[in-house]
C-alpha cells in the first residue's frame, strides 16, 4: 500500500518538474557527486629530488585550471624548491626541459609545507582527525557527494611509500584510512595516482568501494624520470607525470575525454615500466567516468523555477533613498614623502669607538715598527 | 716476557710486536696503514714466522693434571642448590615477569558500552505521528456520532467557526490554529462535509500553513452505516495528507541514502538528498553583492534590513535544527567566468543553462569563506551586469527566459542575475546611484534557501492545494517534515558512527581509548536511546534535540585526533624486536628446567629400577 503511494509520489513528482527538462535530470545522474576535492602530496626533500616537486605542481596546475578552486586543494610539498639555494632560477619550477614550462606560477597555495608533510598529517588530513585549531584551508572538509583525487609521488618500495627520508607509510595503513573515510562516507568516488617505484604495490590492499587507482610501474619495476635539464642539472619531472602533464593539457573543461584514455596514458614503450590500474573495486564503468570528474570541478545547476512573491506591502523597509550619497572622496595616504627626504638635513651622526678591524689594523702596523725599529722607541710614544 | 693477560685482543698484541722488534732487531717497521701486518713488506716470511715464538699463547683452560677427570663434579648439595635456583629463577620470569611485561605494554583502552553499541547495529525505528481528527457537524449521522468513543468526542464550540462562509480559507485555517494548540510533529485534520462551500468544487484537501489540513468528506452518510465503515473509508485519504504533511517512505528513505543499498531510493529523492545539505551542527550563509563595473553603477543594498525582515525569521525557525551564521559582503570588479552571448531578437544577452555550469568555479576563488569554523557554507550571490553586457537574461534548455533570472548548484548556493538597466537613461552623469530591491532579491534567495536546507518541492497529489508560505519562510507542517527526515537522519548517522568506531577499535588492538572518547561514546548511546524513544513516542521536538545531541557526541569521539593509527607493525619487525630481548634470557632457563626434567626423570627410572 505504502509502495503505490510512494509510487505515485514519485511520478506526480517528475510530472511537476517537466519544465525544467528531462535532460536536464539526466546530467545530475550521470555522476553522483556536487563537488571536487584534490589531495596532492609530494614526500621528498632534498635538491636532486626536484622532479617529485615538478610532478605534483603540475598535477596541482592541471586541477587549477580545470576549475578546483584552492580551497578544495589540499597541497602538501616536503620541499621547496622554487626558493632553494641551488635553484639557478629562483621562484620558478620547470617540467619542460628547455624550461618551457613554469609550473609554479603566480598563485601557488601550498597548505602543509616543509616538515610538516608527515605520515601522520596526511592520514590525520584523510580521516578528518585533526586538532580542532587546525585552520580550514589544511582540512578535508569533503561530503558524501564530493569526488576525491589522491596523488601521491615520491620514492617508494614493495608495500610502502618514503616519507621525508625519515618514516614510511605502509600500504595497509592507507587501506585503513581508505575504509575510515568510506565509514564516515567521506568521499563518493576516489581516483588514487601514485608515481613512485613499484607503485602498484601500494593499491594492492585497498578494500573500500568506489576506488580506483592507477600507478605507474608495477611490483619490482622501478618509475623512471623523464629528462635532465643541463642548466639547471637535475630531473625535471618523471615520465609518468611528464606524459600524464601532457595529456592533461588537452583536457578543457567541458571535455568528455573518459578513464579508458586515462589508462593508455604512457605505454611501456615511452614510460619503460608498465603503468597499471585496478577498476575493481568502482562501481561505475570505467569507460562512463568523465576526466572531469576528478581533475575538473564542473558544478550541476538548477534553474530556479519557483520564487517566493515577498513584494506584498507589508513591513515598509527603509529603502535606500535616490538622492546622492555625499562622500569625501577618498585618497591615498601619502606614502613616500619625497619633499621631506629631498630637503632632508644630514642627521646627526653618534660617535662610535672604532670597532674590531680599525683597531687590529692599528695593532698591526704599531707592532710592525716596534718590530722594526725596536722597543726602545716605546718610550717616546706614549 | 710476562705473562699476558689472556682478554687482551690482538691488534693490540701486534702493536706490542712492532715496538719490541725495534728493541731485538734494530730496525723500524715499516707502516704499511693498517694494524696487520702487510705481506708485502720488506720481511721475508720466515722472519713473520718467528713472532709466533715471540708472541704468548692464550691458555684457554687450566693445564690438566694426570689423573683427574676433565669435568668438575659437584657434590650432591651443591647440585641441589643449582636445581633449586633455575627452578626459581624461571618460576619468577614466569610468575612476576610476564605478566609485568604484558602490563607495561598494553595500551590504555577505557570501558566501552560494548552491548548497547551491538544492540545499535540492529536499530528499528518507529515513527509516530499524533493526528487529531476533527469532524464538522454535518459529515455524521447522529448514530455514528453518539458511537465515537469517549475519548475522541470533539467539543461542539468548533463546529460555530467552520459553518460561517463569509471567511476566506486561510483565514478560517488561521481561526482552527487558533483554537488547538498543536505540539511539534503533530497533524490535526478537520473533515468538512460534501457539501461544504469552504473549499472550491476541484480541491479536496486544503493544507494551510499551520498544522492543520481541511478534508473534504466523500463518504456520503449512509444511513445505517457504522462509524468503522466511515472511518475505514476516510483512511486512504487521510494517508495521503500525512504522507504530505509528515513523512513518507520516499523521505524517510531518503534520509537513510547513506546506510541503504543505491537503487532503493527515487531519482527524486535521490535529487533532493543531493541538493540538500546533509545534517550539520552549523551553517554559515555568505550574502554576496558583485559589481564588475564600479564606474557606471554604484550600487546601494539594504541588506541588513532585508535579511532582519525576510531571512532570519526563517533561521529562528530553524533553530532547533542548526546554528547559523550570516555575513554579506560586496565584491568589485568580480566578473563571471563565461561570455554571454548577444540575442538580437530579446535585444538583451543571455546565457544559456549549458554556460551555466562553469559560471561558478572562477567566481568561488574569490569569495572567501570564514577559516576559524569547519561549518558548511551556503552563498548566494547577486550579480549585477556591468553596462556594456546589460541586460543579461538566463534561458533555460527550451531557450525559454526564466522568470526569477536566477540559478542554483546543490550544496553551494545561488546566483541571481539583476538587471539595472532600466534605471537610467543614456545621457546621465555616471556613476549612478541604484538602490537595490530587496524584496524581489530577497525572494528568490528565500525559495533557494529553503530549498538548500532541505526542504523540497513537493509534488501534491491531485487536488490538493498547499498554501504557500510567504513572508514566514516555512509552514509550520513542512518544518515538521524537516525535523522528521532531520532525527532519522541524525540517528541513522550517528548508529552508524558509533558502531563503526566500535568495530575500528576492536579491530585494532593497539589504539589508546582515553577516558573522554568513552563518556562521549556512552552519552551518545544514551542520546540515542533517548531520541529512539521519543520517537515512538512521537515527540518530536525532543526527539530532535536528542538526536542532535547523539550526533555531536558520535562525531567528537569519532573524530577525535588520539584515535590516530599509526601503530602498524608487521609481524617480522615484531619478532624482530623481542627476539634480541628475550631469547638470551629464555634460552638458559629453559635449557637449564629441561636438564632438571631430564634428571628427575632418570632418578626416577633409576628408583624404579632398583625397586624391580
Amino acid at each position: 500500500m505504502a509502495n503505490i503511494i510512494a509510487v505515485v509520489c514519485a511520478s506526480y513528482g517528475l510530472a511537476q518538474s517537466v519544465c525544467d527538462g528531462e535532460d536536464l535530470a539526466e546530467r545530475f545522474f550521470r555522476s553522483d557527486h556536487t563537488n571536487n576535492w584534490a589531495v596532492l602530496v609530494c614526500t621528498s626533500r632534498f635538491w636532486f629530488n626536484y622532479r617529485h616537486v615538478a610532478n605534483t605542481l603540475s598535477v596541482y596546475r592541471s586541477v587549477k585550471r580545470l576549475g578546483i578552486p584552492d580551497s578544495h586543494i589540499v597541497l602538501m610539498l616536503a620541499d621547496d624548491m622554487a626558493c632553494n639555494h641551488r635553484n639557478p632560477k629562483p621562484a620558478t619550477v620547470f617540467s619542460h626541459k628547455n624550461m618551457e614550462l613554469n609550473v609554479y606560477g603566480d598563485d601557488v597555495e601550498v597548505d602543509y609545507r616543509g616538515y610538516e608533510v608527515t605520515v601522520e598529517n596526511f592520514l590525520r588530513v584523510l580521516t578528518g582527525r585533526l586538532p580542532p585549531s587546525t585552520p580550514r584551508s589544511k582540512r578535508l572538509l569533503s561530503d558524501d557527494h564530493s569526488n576525491i583525487l589522491i596523488y601521491l609521488t615520491g620514492h617508494g618500495g614493495n608495500g610502502f611509500l618514503k616519507f621525508q627520508d625519515s618514516e614510511e607509510i605502509s600500504n595497509v595503513e592507507l587501506a585503513d584510512a581508505f575504509e575510515q573515510m568510506w565509514q564516515k562516507r567521506r568521499y563518493n568516488e576516489l581516483l588514487f595516482i601514485i608515481d613512485t617505484c613499484q607503485g602498484a604495490s601500494m593499491y594492492e590492499r585497498f578494500y573500500s568501494p568506489n576506488l580506483m587507482a592507477l600507478a605507474s610501474s608495477q611490483v619490482g619495476e622501478d618509475s623512471l624520470s623523464h629528462q635532465p635539464d643541463l642548466a639547471i642539472g637535475v630531473h625535471l619531472m618523471d615520465r609518468y607525470t611528464f606524459y600524464l602533464l601532457e595529456f592533461l593539457e588537452d583536457i578543457h573543461p567541458a571535455s568528455q575525454a573518459n578513464m579508458n584514455d586515462l589508462f593508455k596514458v604512457c605505454p611501456k614503450s615511452q614510460c619503460v615500466s608498465t603503468p597499471g590500474h585496478r577498476t575493481d573495486l568502482f562501481q561505475r564503468d570505467p569507460g562512463s567516468v568523465l576526466i572531469t570528474d576528478f581533475f575538473g570541478s564542473v558544478r550541476k545547476v538548477e534553474i530556479t523555477m519557483e520564487t517566493i512573491n515577498l513584494t506584498v506591502p507589508g513591513i515598509p523597509l527603509e529603502r535606500f533613498g535616490g538622492e546622492p550619497h555625499t562622500e569625501t572622496a577618498l585618497a591615498y595616504v601619502d606614502q613616500l614623502p619625497v619633499a621631506q627626504i629631498i630637503h632632508q638635513k644630514p642627521k646627526q651622526k653618534d660617535w662610535h669607538p672604532p670597532d674590531g678591524f680599525i683597531l687590529g689594523l692599528w695593532t698591526l702596523i704599531l707592532l710592525v715598527f716596534f718590530r722594526t725599529y725596536g722597543i726602545k722607541h716605546l718610550k717616546h710614544i706614549f | 716476557m710476562t705473562a699476558r693477560h689472556p682478554r687482551t685482543p690482538a691488534p693490540l698484541l701486534v702493536i706490542g710486536q712492532r715496538f719490541l722488534t725495534q728493541l731485538l732487531i734494530g730496525q723500524r717497521p715499516r707502516r704499511t696503514g693498517s694494524l696487520w701486518p702487510s705481506f708485502h713488506s720488506r720481511w721475508p716470511r720466515w722472519k713473520w714466522v718467528s713472532f709466533l715464538f715471540i708472541l704468548p699463547r692464550r691458555r684457554r683452560s687450566p693445564r690438566p693434571q694426570s689423573g683427574m677427570k676433565v669435568r668438575p663434579v659437584l657434590s650432591d648439595p651443591e647440585k641441589q642448590r643449582g636445581r633449586s635456583a633455575a627452578v626459581a629463577i624461571a618460576a619468577l620470569v614466569i610468575a612476576a615477569g610476564i605478566p609485568l611485561w604484558w602490563k607495561t605494554t598494553e595500551t590504555y583502552r577505557a570501558w566501552l558500552p560494548a552491548a548497547r553499541i551491538s544492540e545499535l547495529e540492529a536499530l528499528q525505528l518507529e515513527l509516530r505521528v499524533e493526528v487529531e481528527v476533527v469532524f464538522a457537524r454535518g459529515t455524521l449521522s447522529p448514530e455514528q456520532q453518539k458511537k465515537v468513543p469517549a475519548s475522541r468526542m470533539r467539543e461542539q464550540t468548533y463546529e460555530s467557526c467552520c459553518k460561517s462562509k463569509s471567511l476566506c480559507l486561510v483565514e478560517a485555517d488561521h481561526a482552527l490554529h487558533t483554537l488547538t494548540e498543536t505540539s511539534c510533529g503533530s497533524v490535526v485534520i478537520y473533515i468538512i462535509p460534501e457539501a461544504s462551500a469552504l473549499l472550491p468544487q476541484d480541491m479536496r484537501v486544503y493544507v494551510g500553513r499551520s498544522r492543520t489540513a481541511l478534508l473534504r468528506s466523500q463518504v456520503a452518510s449512509v444511513v445505517g452505516a457504522g462509524l468503522p465503515e466511515v472511518l475505514a473509508a476516510l483512511d486512504p485519504q487521510m494517508e495521503q495528507v500525512l504522507q504530505t504533511m509528515s513523512f513518507n517512505h520516499q523521505d524517510v528513505t531518503a534520509a537513510l541514502t547513506d546506510r541503504l543499498r543505491p537503487g532503493l531510493s527515487t531519482r527524486d529523492s535521490l535529487a533532493d538528498s543531493m541538493r540538500a545539505f546533509k545534517s550539520s551542527p552549523g551553517y554559515e550563509i555568505t550574502f554576496s553583492l558583485l559589481n564588475p563595473d564600479p564606474k557606471h553603477h554604484q550600487l546601494h543594498w539594504d541588506v541588513e534590513a532585508a535579511l532582519d525582515a525576510y531571512i532570519y525569521p526563517l533561521l529562528h525557525k530553524m533553530a532547533p535544527v542548526a546554528n547559523f551564521s550570516v555575513d554579506s559582503q560586496i565584491l568589485y570588479y568580480a566578473v563571471l567566468g563565461v561570455n554571454p552571448r548577444y540575442d538580437a531578437s530579446a535585444s538583451a544577452y543571455t546565457l544559456s543553462a549549458d554556460s551555466l555550469a562553469h559560471v561558478i568555479n572562477p567566481v568561488e576563488a574569490r569569495l572567501g569563506s570564514n577559516a576559524a569554523s569547519s561549518n558548511p557554507v551556503l552563498n548566494f550571490l547577486l550579480y549585477v551586469p556591468d553596462s556594456l553586457h546589460s541586460p543579461l537574461i538566463i534561458r533555460n534548455d527550451q531557450k525559454q527566459e526564466v522568470a526569477s533570472n536566477a540559478f542554483h548548484s546543490p550544496r553551494w548556493g545561488g546566483i541571481m542575475v539583476y538587471n539595472v538597466d532600466g534605471a537610467y537613461g543614456n545621457d546621465t552623469q555616471f556613476p549612478v546611484d541604484i538602490a537595490i530591491d530587496m524584496s524581489r532579491v530577497m525572494g528568490v534567495f528565500l525559495s533557494q534557501l529553503r530549498l538548500m536546507l532541505g526542504f523540497q518541492q513537493t509534488g501534491a497529489p491531485p487536488g490538493f492545494v498547499l498554501e504557500a508560505a510567504g513572508r514566514e519562510g516555512v509552514a509550520e507542517w513542512e518544518l515538521d517534515r524537516l525535523l522528521w527526515s532531520r532525527s532519522v537522519e541524525n540517528v541513522a548517522t550517528a548508529s552508524a558512527s558509533i558502531t563503526s568506531l566500535a568495530q575500528l577499535l576492536d579491530q585494532i588492538a593497539n589504539i589508546v581509548i582515553n577516558d573522554n572518547i568513552a563518556q562521549q561514546v556512552a552519552s551518545a548511546v544514551t542520546a540515542l536511546q533517548a531520541a529512539v524513544a521519543e520517537l515512538e513516542a512521537g515527540n518530536l521536538a525532543l526527539a530532535l534535540e536528542h538526536s542532535r545531541e547523539a550526533i555531536s557526541a558520535s562525531e567528537r569521539a569519532f573524530f577525535d585526533p588520539s584515535l590516530l593509527h599509526l601503530l602498524y607493525f608487521p609481524d617480522d619487525q615484531k619478532f624482530a624486536i623481542y627476539i634480541p630481548l628475550f631469547l638470551p634470557m629464555c634460552v638458559p632457563i629453559l635449557l637449564s628446567l629441561l636438564k632438571i626434567f631430564r634428571e628427575v626423570q632418570q632418578h626416577r627410572a633409576e628408583k624404579r629400577a632398583k625397586r624391580d
